[in-house]
């Protein structure tokens, strides 16, 4: 049996017919073909399928479809501007190169925007531990950790690569 | 994960309804532990009645001498709650410590403690600081609440509606963090009002638990010196991958000592 959802992604309505058993994640990839959340362990370790549902950090793959149902959720794919501009945490990671193979990037990304939104000015400790729940497999932390600094504590940034 | 019906209530008496009419029907709050566990068919619900969609079950107010937390508030508003900070620090700490940033969006403190993991951090709040749940029904002491490895003193058809903390004079929580999950290997929350000491530990055994001999010890003579010779009874404890059962016994007695000194 499905039922309707209908949700604002990337600002846009968005309706689909789910089980109430399918995860956020998989509407948003598998239903509405918004591949740039990540799946990596589906066990809400991994952080690579962390989305803002209503402005806060999330992870997709433990969250129902039916629990967004009338809420806001914001992909990857709803940062840049509509001229293809990069929103200024997408700019810091290119910048600090803060990704090697890519995978966890999404979900570094949308959980940076939350760190940014939550605690301007934190440092370098804090940017770290908020970043517990996001695991990079390459072990590419030092350039994630600078960018996310650049934009929350730019005074902060001791930048390995452009020194 | 097998499918299931999903249910949206608005109202509290509608989620009460839906549970007692459906005998295989699990409530969800955050979903932090039972979407995993339903990922992993370690229980296949016929429905689920999600409680998020009622108002009053969430938001943290001061009310006389007490902290009342709504049982859907999230562990980030716990954290985060100017109200909390100000009155119980070492509570909005523990809050700030569960999980990781976007669990805390989500997880809640009934649902926490509802659940009752014996890693669970609340569990160790409500015994250290002498906490009440409030259900749909009544009151519970949190001497009288826990009662075995995930068993609460909840029946089938009760509800978590708000978790009232008296505020402390002093109190600290200390914890040994597992380094992957963030649960507590061993969590202590040491409390003192007046004359009443408390000390609650998590993690160590099935459910939280008092350590009696230490709050007598402590009742003396508030100090980490005062109860240097204690530790936990091995015996009691669980032991594990993480950890033995002596190794958390040695923690229970290092964490009090650290929670006292921070207290």
């Amino acid at each position: 049996m499905t039922s309707k959802v209908t949700l604002t992604v990337n600002g846009k309505e968005r309706s689909a017919d789910v089980e109430a058993r399918t995860l956020l994640a998989e509407l948003l990839r598998d239903q509405l073909g918004l591949t740039g959340t990540h799946v990596g362990c589906d066990t809400t370790q991994c952080g690579c399928c962390v989305v803002h549902v209503d402005g806060k950090a999330v992870k997709s793959c433990t969250m129902l479809a039916v629990q967004a149902s009338g809420k806001q959720v914001t992909t990857i794919e709803g940062l840049a501007a509509a001229d293809g501009t990069l929103h200024p945490m997408q700019e810091a990671f290119r910048e600090h190169h803060g990704l090697q193979c890519g995978f966890c990037t999404p979900g570094m990304v949308m959980m940076g925007i939350d760190i940014a939104n939550r605690m301007p000015g934190a440092d370098e400790k804090t940017v770290r531990e908020q970043l517990e729940g996001n695991l990079c497999r390459c072990t590419g932390y030092q350039g994630i950790v600078e960018a996310i600094l650049s934009v929350v504590n730019p005074g902060a940034v001791k930048d390995h690569h452009h020194a | 994960m097998h499918n299931f019906d999903y249910h949206a209530p608005k109202l509290l008496d509608t989620a009460l309804t839906m549970i007692s009419d459906r005998e295989d029907a699990k409530i969800i709050a955050g979903g932090m532990t039972l979407l995993p566990t339903l990922k992993q068919r370690l229980a296949a619900p016929s429905d689920l009645i999600d409680l998020a969609g009622i108002a009053d079950l969430r938001g943290v107010k001061k009310d006389g001498n007490e902290i009342v937390i709504g049982a859907m508030t999230c562990h980030n508003d716990v954290a985060t709650s100017d109200i909390v900070k100000a009155n119980i620090p070492a509570l909005a700490k523990l809050a700030s410590i569960i999980g990781d940033p976007a669990v805390r969006h989500r997880g809640t403190i009934g649902g926490s403690l509802a659940n009752s993991d014996p890693a669970a951090d609340y569990p160790g709040a409500v015994i250290g600081l002498n906490g009440t749940i409030v259900t749909n029904k009544r009151s519970i002491k949190a001497d009288d609440y826990f009662l075995g490895l995930f068993e609460t003193a909840l029946e089938r058809d009760e509800i978590i509606t708000s978790v009232r903390f008296p505020i402390p004079e002093r109190a600290a929580y200390q914890k040994f963090r597992h380094p992957a999950s963030g649960y507590a290997v061993v969590g202590v929350m040491v409390s003192k009002t007046g004359a009443d000491v408390r000390v609650g530990v998590t993690g160590a055994g099935p459910c939280a638990f008092r350590m009696s001999e230490m709050e007598a010890a402590l009742a003396k003579s508030f100090t980490a010196d005062a109860i240097k010779d204690l530790k936990g009874n091995a015996d009691d404890l669980l032991s594990d991958i993480h950890s033995t059962n002596e190794y958390r016994a040695h923690l229970v007695g290092v964490l009090a000592r650290r929670a006292v000194a921070e207290a």
